[in-house]
């Protein structure tokens, strides 16, 4: 049905390629290699990703011109090139995270499960069909549905991965309908087609409302945006740290790419409704996200409802429905992903030392590790949006592009909130920095590979909060495949 | 050396007053002569001044005159220039201060800072003097607070306790210079804002050229007649200079302050300090004023009588000798501010021009016979640690010398004809009496009680019983350097006394040039 | 190419904060001579700057301009005028004079001289922008080190309320201001942040009345504009020594050079437009923080509020509208920038001794600290706005503002200067005479040679251009002119 493979097409799915080989390479290596030697399995997952990157970054370029392959399954654009790059990321630093995570690292399904996730991820970027988008959010869920409870000793994380399946199987069923929805007026399930359909008119706007609607509730739940944000706390909580870092990011940039792609291709014609219904989503998830997470006394659960916050923030860029807004997404979730596996770097080294979440127990953390200090201070000051971290320009951006798109009240409520957001990450920085805690003589060492993702992660942070002009460059290439 | 001659008299001092601070402070002695020595400098010059007077080039009534650029973004120069009015208070201003340097040998405490605060004190002074900008009056004008607010902070008379409110309470001295210091901050807020309109309004601070404009400007200004904005400016000049002066009911921190000043302090404050509220109303508010002046004379006469008036009967009530000298400041400045409102007045007339002469020779003579006091009630302060009249008595026979030269000084600031003080009050009283005749006949009756506390603080000191407490050794007579001081001051007194004329006929020029 | 001075001395504190904390923290010698000598270099920097102006030349000069983020343009645009390098060379004085105080900081000195450098970089770059992303860029910088530096090292008491009240007080004025300069972006439709090209970006005026208090206000908080002034106390008091000094010093002015930056002079209608009702509420800056510094105890909180007051004058200077008020804010700037660094200074020099603020436990210091003590009364004069100052250099021209606009406002706040003489007399008097207190007897000694310096230095600054106003006036004049072109002001030629 595709006709002849041309090497453009073999290139656009080169990172899909690449992951489905190092499954089965980690998967075979799993069966042939003994208990013990296990330990080989995540440093192969690790030197695999890294392939992946460097051959994705240097083969699966595109072209100036986005094209869409295999059968008008895949775009093969910048979003895609751009989004793969930084699920890979957050996958390759994730696995870092579980090195000397021992109820993992020895697993082989563990890792399998995560590279499968990716490859979901890697698939839902590039999506140009619903049916290809349902399959891909499907290949992503469901190994993360398992990843969450995967400490199956733990009550808590087979609570997560119990609740994220249920939140996670409705809100794809409602998406579903929507997908049969737009399909059934439109008549076609690749995404430009029911765009152009839209564009002539043949869908009753009242439907297309309703589709937008119920498409929206099945992307909400991905990205963790009020009011479906419920499961997040209580599954971030629950989850091995890695994954829970893994789904604060790589999973949540990959329901934005999708969000974004969907919303702006297929539905510009209801543009004016589905703003609004993600403005309110917006001011709802900024500030319920930081006012709860201001209460938050669990490490893990105030990322989760910053995480919240943050999905909020993004959406401003979406909303926008601009060049400058879509950039803005792109550029926060480059800048987001990283910042965010930092935050949850450190509080995975901490906790396999000290065996709690408790943001009481970070007191004295600077003076036992000034290093994992410094990188918890510059994490955090860039999820607050302070420069020189990337997190400044990604709020400078995503509010510009409200203020362009007269959004003001809405860029008004989202300074506002990151003024909240600055009060409790300045509290956990305050207990990390200030407050004496019991072992403040007892050094707390960071395992070198840990150690070398979080400089690696810092030094991007501060890349991209300095020299903006590439990275940007990227978030516009990527923006402007949308237009 | 005409040119620069003015700079040289104002800032010396200051750069005496840095180089004192760069001696040794343990040596004492060394610090006291070199500072006496200093501060001889500008008196020297001063008298070059005074000599070469009327030689010096003229322009606009002002001789000696140097302009420099200063604070060129609102238009303010360095422009200094005497005419005989300011330069006889130049010469007062130099001529006191070694005088009352000498007369603080006997400090102690402290004599480095206290040379050094002295010697800044006299820049401050002759710069208001000097100035021919308003901007820069203004700015020697409240500069020499500072000084003087440490004088009497620090080195005021060490007893003494007052209470604020609650039982909390402050040392007496400490109380005097903050009072001081505030309440002539405060008269000088009116000043500064007036000072600050006239600059926004003329778009200049030069005196020469504000004589010009300023009282011949018409029209309306902040949607207030000018008459009225005129009026309310003269008062707030006036305002800040009645309580330098001080006129009475602006004078209640001048008791404080004298009494709790070293006598030095005292000497400057009262041969001094106080002309710069007379001159600052000669200088300033009667040519800056002409009509308004004339207009509110009469109150500013009246308010002259009651200092003259209440002056004379506070003293007379007073058991602190050196507060009855202070009180006899009001009482004397008065006349000096009746004059200055005759002139006012009648301004133009013959009896407007000897008010006026009177009232610049009072503020000499004045200088002389108040800083001759204060000094002669420190030198007794200095050996019998009081001040109190009730614990003294019949010390003629023990300090001869010291008593004839009380009864000299009192004599010639009661105005006993003969010494200075005649003088310049019958001359202040000639030019009143037409111009104001019911309040200078007032003020002959507190003429009246001057003699009455002058005699009570003679005779409580030199006469009556001796008291047992004091003898020979615990109260010797004065001292060469303490005749060294007195000196100076006795020949002014007799010599202007007899022969008003050399410094009348300087004075007489200028208050014609500048008044006429 | 010239070279790049500016770049130079925003870049060189940034990164010695960086190798700073990479020396080994227990060399704390080296930590101390290391900071020490990068802040002297920046302070000749600032003096090379300063003196290299060319009062005639161009109005903006050292321009360097690299491009940052062509697609929004951005930039990395910088350059100084009349106004701005004046605030170098006090920003170059603070840093040099705090890094000296700061000797005897026990804890964690690495960190604490990384931070303040960081810091300086931000105030540096802040001064310098020419281009209103990189303004942003640079004030966010710089206030956030604040919050550690006072968290970290001040004053156990308030410290941990005191540095958040004043981050959260800063980073909402900072974002409000965003919002506007983010408008001021898109409605200029010049696709740049270059402040140079947005001057002439011709907003309508509807607009600029829209947008004026955003920009403005959003600033003003750091300049510490009634009713926003209440984190500055409390700031102040908490902060250590340097930090404070900096804080009052440096940042204060940040606010308000940013306000007259972004706000008047990008928006001059919307400037004309709410600056009369504005001037009301820096009349109650100088009013009211003179009052309540009057009734402080504390020796910082005074000088907290006295700062309330004095910088209410710097605002009040704009708000006129007038040529000599802007002359007169910019002195004020310089003025009371290196007068409160004075005052923090010597308040911590006689704390590290007494361990007590508090005037009324204090006494005689005079006897001990003689140069802290003539210092310290050096600042008060100037506080005092006493002529021969550089304070009464700042004062009067912006009297002189107000009076062309506003008599009545003039005649109210005149009022703030005979109480700000009231208080630090009393101040003066408390602290540094009468008798030293039994309990402090014999704990006491002179400061150091080092620290000496260092408010000899301050103290030389106030002093000359108290007695020569030539040394800045004709500059910040200068830049006055240069204003002028834009924004029109009553007065200007």
């Amino acid at each position: 049905m595709f006709g002849s493979i041309t090497t453009d097409m073999v290139l656009a799915i080169l990172p899909e390629i690449a992951l489905l080989v190092l499954i089965a390479v980690v998967f075979v290596t799993d069966l042939v290699v003994d208990e013990k030697r296990r330990g080989i399995l995540a440093w192969t997952s690790i030197i695999g990703l890294l392939i992946t990157m460097l051959l994705t970054a240097f083969f699966a370029q595109p072209g100036a011109e986005a094209e869409t392959l295999w059968g008008g399954m895949l775009r093969h654009d910048w979003l895609a090139y751009v989004s793969k790059l930084i699920f890979l990321f957050g996958a390759l630093i994730t696995t870092v995270f579980t090195l000397n995570w021992d109820s993992v690292r020895f697993k082989g399904e563990f890792y399998v499960l995560l590279l499968t996730s990716t490859l979901g991820m890697t698939l839902m970027g590039a999506s140009a069909d619903l049916i290809m988008l349902f399959l891909s959010i499907e290949t992503t869920s469901i190994p993360l549905y398992v990843l969450a409870g995967f400490l199956t000793d733990d009550d808590r994380s087979t609570e997560a991965g119990f609740k994220y399946l249920l939140f996670g199987a409705m809100t794809t069923a409602v998406m579903l309908y929507g997908f049969s929805l737009l399909y059934g007026f439109a008549g076609s399930t690749g995404l430009y087609e029911i765009s152009a359909a839209i564009g002539a008119g043949q869908i009753p706007a009242a439907a297309l409302a309703g589709a937008a609607v119920l498409v929206l509730v099945g992307f909400g739940f991905k990205v963790a945006m009020a009011p479906l944000h419920f499961w997040a706390p209580d599954v971030y909580e629950g989850a091995p740290t890695p994954i829970t870092a893994f789904l604060s990011t790589a999973s949540k940039a990959a329901g934005f790419v999708v969000l974004t792609r969907v919303m702006i291709a297929a539905f510009s014609s209801v543009q004016a409704e589905w703003q609004l219904m993600l403005a309110i989503a917006a001011v709802i998830s900024m500030t319920l996200g930081n006012l709860v997470a201001l209460s938050q006394t669990n490490i893990k659960r105030l990322l989760a409802y910053s995480s919240i916050a943050h999905a909020g923030y993004a959406l401003l860029g979406v909303i926008a429905a601009s060049e400058l807004g879509a950039a803005s997404v792109v550029y926060y979730f480059l800048v987001y992903v990283v910042t965010n596996m930092a935050a949850f770097g450190v509080v995975i080294v901490v906790s396999r030392v000290i065996g709690s979440d408790e943001i009481a127990d970070y007191a004295g953390l600077s003076r036992r590790s000034p290093g994992l200090a410094l990188v918890m201070l510059l994490a955090f000051l860039s999820l607050a949006g302070i420069p020189p971290l990337g997190g400044f320009i990604a709020k400078v951006l995503v509010f510009a592009a409200a203020v362009q798109a007269e959004f003001v009240w809405l860029a008004v409520i989202g300074v506002l909130n990151a003024i909240i957001g600055l009060y409790y990450y300045l509290i956990v920085l305050k207990v990390v920095y200030l407050t004496p805690g019991k072992d403040e003589q007892k050094a707390l060492p960071t395992p070198r590979p840990q150690a070398v993702a979080l400089v690696v992660s810092i030094v991007l942070l501060l890349l991209m909060g300095t020299v903006f002009a590439p990275w940007y460059q990227w978030a516009l290439n990527s923006a402007s495949a949308l237009f | 050396m005409t040119d620069y001659l003015l700079s040289l008299i104002l800032f010396t001092p200051l750069l005496g007053g840095l180089v004192v601070m760069l001696l040794p402070g343990e040596n004492k002695p060394l610090v006291r002569r070199v500072a006496l020595g200093l501060s001889l400098i500008p008196f020297l010059l001063a008298l070059v001044a005074w000599f070469g007077f009327g030689n010096a080039p003229e322009a606009d009534g002002f001789r000696y005159q140097q302009q420099l650029t200063w604070y060129a973004a609102i238009n303010s120069s360095f422009h200094v220039g005497v005419d005989g009015l300011s330069l006889s208070m130049v010469l007062l201003t130099t001529l006191l201060t070694p005088l009352a340097i000498l007369a603080s040998f006997t400090i102690e405490d402290k004599v480095k800072p206290f040379m050094a605060l002295f010697l800044a004190l006299e820049t401050g002074m002759l710069g208001v003097f000097l100035s021919l900008d308003l901007l820069l009056f203004f700015v020697f004008w409240e500069i020499g607070l500072v000084p003087m607010y440490f004088l009497i902070d620090q080195w005021g008379s060490p007893k003494g306790e007052r209470e604020l409110w609650k039982g909390m309470k402050m040392p007496s001295r400490r109380y005097a210079a903050f009072k001081f210091m505030v309440y002539t901050m405060a008269g000088s807020l009116g000043l500064l804002l007036a000072i600050q309109m006239l600059g926004v309004v003329s778009g200049t601070f030069d005196l020469i050229v504000l004589f010009q404009s300023w009282p011949s400007l018409t029209g309306s200004l902040f949607g207030l007649d000018i008459a009225q904005v005129k009026s309310i400016a003269f008062w707030a000049f006036a305002i800040a200079f009645a309580i330098k002066v001080p006129i009475w009911p602006f004078h209640t921190w001048l008791p404080d302050a004298h009494t709790e000043a070293p006598t030095a302090g005292s000497m400057i404050l009262a041969g001094v300090l106080l002309k710069l509220g007379a001159y600052g109303f000669l200088r300033l508010v009667l040519p800056l004023y002409p009509e308004q002046a004339h207009q509110y004379a009469p109150v500013l006469a009246l308010l002259a009588t009651l200092a003259i008036i209440f002056g004379a009967f506070s003293a007379f009530a007073q058991k602190d000798f050196k507060r009855l000298v202070a009180y006899s400041s009001v009482n004397h400045m008065g006349f000096v501010v009746l004059g200055i409102a005759a002139a006012a007045y009648a301004a133009g007339t013959e009896s407007a021009t000897i008010a006026l002469n009177g009232a610049v020779l009072q503020m000499f003579n004045h200088g002389i016979s108040a800083a001759g006091m204060f000094f002669l009630v420190g030198v007794i302060y200095e050996r019998t640690h009081t001040r109190n009249l009730d614990e003294m008595g019949g010390f003629f026979p023990l300090v001869p010398v010291y008593g004839g030269l009380l009864i000299l000084t009192s004599m010639a600031s009661l105005g006993l004809p003969g010494l200075n003080g005649f003088v310049s009050e019958f001359l202040v009283v000639r030019g009143a009496w037409p111009i104001f005749t019911a309040y200078t006949a007032l003020s002959m009756l507190g003429l009246l009680f001057t003699g009455a506390y002058i005699l009570k603080g003679i005779s409580k000191t030199l006469h009556g019983p001796l008291n047992e407490a004091w003898n020979k050794k615990n109260l010797p007579d004065i001292n060469r350097r303490e005749l060294a001081v007195m000196a100076p001051l006795v020949v002014l007194m007799i010599w202007l006394g007899f022969w008003p004329a050399w410094l009348l006929n300087v004075i007489n020029q200028a208050v014609v040039a500048f008044f006429g | 190419m010239t070279f790049p001075i500016l770049s130079i001395i925003v870049f060189l504190p940034i990164v010695s904060g960086a190798v700073l904390l990479f020396l080994p923290s227990e060399r704390r010698d080296l930590i101390y001579r290391f900071a020490l000598g990068v802040a002297f270099l920046t302070f000749l920097l600032s003096v090379l700057v300063y003196f290299g102006f060319d009062i005639e030349g161009a109005r903006y000069q050292f321009m360097e301009q690299y491009n940052w983020l062509p697609a929004l343009g951005i930039s990395y645009f910088v350059g100084v005028d009349g106004i701005s390098a004046p605030l170098v060379l006090l920003t170059g004085i603070v840093i040099f004079t705090g890094v000296i105080i700061s000797q005897r900081i026990d804890d964690r000195p690495r960190e604490f001289f990384a931070f303040l450098f960081i810091l300086a970089s931000g105030v540096f770059g802040v001064f310098v922008a020419l281009d209103m992303f990189a303004l942003f860029f640079f004030y966010e910088i710089a206030v956030f080190p604040m919050y550690l530096l006072i968290a970290l090292w001040g004053w156990k008491k308030t410290r941990e309320y005191a540095a958040m009240k004043l981050t959260l007080y800063l980073f909402i004025g900072s974002v409000i201001a965003l919002v506007g300069a983010l408008a001021m972006y898109f409605a200029s439709g010049l696709q740049t942040f270059n402040m140079l090209a947005l001057e002439g970006a011709g907003f309508s005026a509807s607009f600029q009345q829209l947008w004026f208090p955003f920009v403005f206000f959003g600033f003003a908080v750091l300049g510490g504009i009634f009713p926003f002034h209440n984190w500055s106390p409390d700031g102040h008091v908490a902060a250590p020594t340097a930090v404070s000094m900096f804080h009052a010093g440096v940042l204060m002015k940040l606010g308000a050079f940013a306000a007259l930056r972004v706000g008047i002079m990008l928006m001059p209608e919307g400037a004309a437009y709410h600056l009369p009702w504005i001037i009301l509420l820096s009349l109650v800056n100088v009013v009211y923080g003179a009052f309540i510094a009057m009734t402080q105890t504390d020796a910082k909180y005074m000088i907290g509020f006295s700062s309330v007051s004095h910088m209410g004058l710097v605002m009040m200077g704009f708000a006129t509208l007038t040529y000599d008020g802007f002359v007169g804010a910019g002195v004020q700037m310089v003025s009371h920038g290196v007068m409160t660094a004075l005052f923090f200074a010597v308040v911590g020099m006689f704390y590290d001794q007494t361990h007590t603020r508090e005037m009324g436990k204090l006494g005689g210091l005079m006897k001990v600290m003689p140069f802290a003590g003539v210092a310290f009364i050096i600042g008060g004069l100037v506080s005092m706005g006493m002529p021969g100052f550089s304070g009464f250099i700042a004062e009067f021209p912006i009297f002189m503002g107000v009076w062309r606009s506003y008599p009545l406002v003039a005649i109210i706040a005149v009022i703030s200067i005979v109480i700000t003489a009231a208080y630090i007399l009393r101040a003066v008097s408390r602290i540094f005479f009468g008798d030293i207190p039994a309990e402090l007897e014999g704990h006491l000694h002179d400061i150091r040679p080092s620290e000496k310096l260092a408010l000899g230095l301050l103290a030389f600054v106030l002093v000359s251009i108290g007695l020569f106003p030539g040394v800045m006036v004709p500059m910040i004049e200068s830049g006055v002119n240069h204003i002028n072109e834009i924004v029109h002001l009553i007065g200007g030629a």
